[in-house]
């Protein structure tokens, strides 16, 4: 039986065969394979646990985040109701400042009106003391030289004097 | 189902044409010797055939290496021994002990067979199969080169899957601890087994040859193995073959027990080798054996031919299927029990108790 007894020369080829396949492989190919491998199987457990990391700061960042915008939210509504009294406020500060502005110039006109009038009234008195003076001087005057053209002239300015003071 | 059926119907022309062909090839030939045709196919041989074209063989010529009994070394094409002719005093045998193999006379004029180192079909598909074996395992390894962070997909994808398979669930667990010293070899057996028994299930070129079926192959992958079995044997290991836990008349007077187990450390590894020649070429010679059929059958006429054949082929291709899984079944048994019995050897005397009380 050929069948079952070994061959030399085939069992020469498959030692020079055999040994370089196998020095190739376990020199450059499983090696390199299996570490590349291993490294790949690392760097993917690291990469899910950077993930799971990564997941739960987000968490925590989204519930902080949440928190400050309720937060902002809150403090805006409270801004907006201080801007609003303080308008109110500034508006009818404003109002009443106003008012009292215009009663102090309205006071204010008012004296120097009457101040102005009082004045006035002294002077028309003074003239009219000086017009009396005169009148009453030009009436003297007057006597002596005619009676009758006396007493017309006194008519006269009594008339005048009414009608004026009238 | 429907698919199934479509496809057996697109068949049927095949096979008719097949049997016309197959029965105009056999009127040619009027005696078969199926014995010799099928091992000449599981045999190895100088030239690797293809073909018949116009009733000449289409092959290839394989170069001859022979140091003869002088010492001096020829080479030369085989196709100089075509024919029984003799070249430079060597010729094939026709008969005897060195059927089918070169050989010389010597000065008494006895057939005595020259070292012969030729690149017969074997060592030519041996060559073809390192070569594929090679080439994609480093380009696995070439693409972890350029590209660490994605795996690969399809090809070599499927390789990673075996090599990482092979080395996780068969390696690590059945060898322990320092398995990695041992798994470049392994790793390298179930690739070369698995390469060749795939390849020759292709009945063409490159593939077709008888590789994983040849005792020479299987006894060198058997030895290293036998070889890291014992060089790597612990302590406890050997106290088991020498001075094993039996009863002591077991071993003194007649060393019965120690016997046994000096024999099973040869079994062991011998069994291996038996078991994926024997499985290998008991499918070859099957599928064989069912293709010669289609052959035999042609002298008991037209619709005994025509049936027979029909049956050929389906079995053939059945069994042909069944190949397939066998050669993936045989290279991983052959890694899975290389590496059990070299974890065995390495066990420390505690897990071996351990293991007993729970198998049993």
């Amino acid at each position: 039986m050929s069948l079952l007894t070994p061959d030399l020369g085939l069992l020469f080829w498959m030692c020079v065969s055999f040994g370089i396949v196998f020095f190739i492989l376990a020199k450059f190919g499983f090696p390199a394979i299996l570490k590349a491998v291993d490294e790949r199987t690392e760097y993917i457990n690291k990469a899910l646990e950077e993930a799971e990391e990564a997941e739960r700061k987000l968490a925590t960042i989204n519930k902080q985040a949440e928190a400050i915008i309720g937060k902002a939210e809150e403090e805006r509504a409270k801004l907006l109701n201080e801007a609003g009294e303080l308008r109110n406020r500034i508006i009818s500060d404003a109002h009443e400042k106003a008012e009292a502005d215009i009663r102090i110039r309205l006071t204010k006109a008012r004296s120097e009106i009457e101040e102005v009038k009082q004045k006035a009234l002294t002077d028309i008195r003074g003239e009219i003391a000086d017009i009396s003076l005169k009148i009453a001087g030009k009436v003297v005057d007057e006597e002596l030289k005619n009676d009758k053209k006396q007493q017309e002239l006194i008519d006269h300015l009594l008339k005048e004097e009414i009608y004026y003071k009238s | 189902m429907k698919r199934s059926k479509k496809n057996i119907v697109r068949f049927f022309p095949i096979l008719i044409l097949l049997f016309f062909t197959t029965s105009a090839f056999a009127e040619e030939k009027e005696e078969l010797n199926i014995k010799e045709l099928i091992f000449e196919h599981l045999g190895d041989s100088y030239k690797w055939h293809f073909f018949e074209w116009n009733g000449k063989d289409v092959s290839l010529h394989l170069p001859v290496i022979l140091l003869d009994k002088n010492g001096g070394w020829h080479l030369f094409s085989s196709s100089r021994l075509e024919d029984n002719a003799v070249y430079e005093g060597f010729y094939i045998a026709n008969e005897g002990q060195n059927k089918s193999k070169i050989v010389e006379k010597d000065e008494t004029g006895a057939e005595i067979r020259p070292w012969n180192f030729s690149i017969t079909k074997n060592v030519l598909a041996l060559f073809i199969s390192v070569f594929i074996i090679s080439a994609s395992i480093m380009s696995l390894a070439k693409w972890y080169k350029n590209d660490k962070r994605n795996p690969p997909s399809g090809f070599l994808g499927f390789i990673e899957m075996i090599i990482l398979n092979i080395q996780d669930e068969v390696i690590k667990p059945s060898i322990g601890e320092d398995y990695k010293r041992f798994s470049p070899f392994l790793l390298t057996a179930f690739f070369f087994i698995l390469t060749n028994n795939l390849l020759g299930l292709i009945p063409i070129f490159p593939g077709g040859a008888n590789v994983t079926g040849n005792i020479t192959i299987t006894l060198f992958l058997s030895f290293i193995t036998f070889l890291l079995i014992n060089v790597n044997g612990n302590k406890h290991y050997w106290k088991e073959v020498f001075w094993p836990d039996v009863p002591t008349w077991l071993k003194v007077p007649f060393p019965l027990m120690p016997l046994i187990e000096i024999w099973g450390i040869i079994m062991k590894p011998a069994a291996l080798m038996i078991r994926l020649f024997a499985n290998v070429m008991a499918g070859h010679s099957m599928v064989l054996g069912l293709i010669s059929l289609i052959f035999v059958s042609v002298s008991m006429g037209v619709a005994a031919n025509i049936g027979m054949s029909t049956v050929a082929v389906l079995f053939s291709i059945f069994i042909s299927l069944l190949e397939v899984l066998v050669s993936v079944i045989q290279a991983y048994i052959f890694v899975l029990l290389s590496s059990v019995f070299i974890g065995m050897s390495r066990m420390k005397e505690k897990i071996k108790e351990e293991n007993y009380i729970e198998h049993h």
